[in-house]
């Protein structure tokens, strides 16, 4: 079986299960869930940037699908429908806690100013290798939560997920262009913040 | 090309989007312009850490709890009848 047959197969079973549980079969929603709860939960935490607000997201945008499941058209994949349910969720979250800054909601690629490289270093061969797990894992939440939430919900739906840009735009209500300016801009503020830790010294220490 | 037509272009030549035109006039750039090599380099990196990086996964008792509650209030309801 070739790829493009597998992810057909997929998601051929996938609108299987969708249109059992709207039927009314609890156990067909209940693989749904077991199949996305990971990936909704990454997704919550990584705008919320809470244990706790990430756990109700998974639950409320869990029930919220369920709830409104006779409205899914069945147009795009559920996957993305109810990661768009998930994202607003998180946003509403975090905007409860933290009202956050207006960020230009620019549809050109533009690079912007907060976004242009400052600090131009080749990194060492394996930046991984430079630290333990937990450091580096530490490093890694900092730089991410370091970003504003617009550009931190394309960079983890697009990058981390492997959302494709159509899905991401579909899922957070975006243009396209927007879709690929934010991400651009996420990606080189991440590089940028990323260098003072992964850059090559030239006397070989941290 | 200049370094900045390059930078707005980045994002399209690391996902591998580009018509073939374009993408041949960025690999000429990078040919010689070493600060634009770097920064592809160094943000296809940055991608790649992120994507391997694991951050946020969610541990099995609490997969479960969360799983349990979902479908508790799910499960006395047909879709489209929760309150």
């Amino acid at each position: 079986m070739d790829a493009i047959e597998k992810v057909n197969e997929q998601l051929s079973d996938e609108m299987t299960l969708v249109r059992a549980a709207k039927a009314g079969d609890v156990s067909a929603f209940e693989q749904l869930v077991r199949q996305y709860d990971r990936n909704v939960f990454r997704i919550a935490q990584h705008i919320t940037q809470n244990r706790e607000d990430a756990e109700d997201v998974v639950q409320d945008a869990f029930l919220k699908a369920y709830e409104n499941l006779k409205n899914f058209q069945e147009q795009s994949k559920f996957y993305t429908w109810l990661v768009r349910i998930a994202v607003n969720e998180a946003l509403m979250r975090l905007r409860r806690r933290r009202p956050e800054r207006m960020v230009s909601l620019d549809e050109e690629i533009q690079i912007g100013e907060d976004s242009m490289p400052r600090e131009v270093a080749d990194w060492t061969p394996n930046p991984e290798q430079l630290y333990s797990q937990a450091e580096l894992r530490e490093i890694l939440t900092r730089t991410i939560q370091g970003l504003p939430s617009s550009f931190r919900t394309v960079f983890v739906l697009r990058d981390v997920e492997g959302l494709s840009t159509e899905e991401t735009a579909e899922a957070l209500g975006l243009s396209i262009p927007a879709v690929k300016s934010r991400l651009l801009r996420a990606r080189l503020q991440l590089r940028e913040r990323l260098n003072k830790y992964f850059k090559k010294r030239k006397d070989g220490k941290k | 090309m200049n370094c900045s037509d390059f930078l707005k272009e980045l994002t399209d030549y690391l996902d591998g989007t580009l018509d073939a035109r374009t993408r041949e006039e960025l690999d000429e750039h990078l040919q010689w312009c070493h600060n634009c090599f770097v920064i592809c380099n160094t943000t296809k990196k940055t991608i790649e850490i992120y994507r391997d990086s694991e951050l946020y996964e969610l541990p099995e008792d609490l997969r479960t709890r969360l799983r349990s509650a979902i479908m508790s209030k799910c499960h006395d309801k047909k879709p489209g009848e929760i309150a």
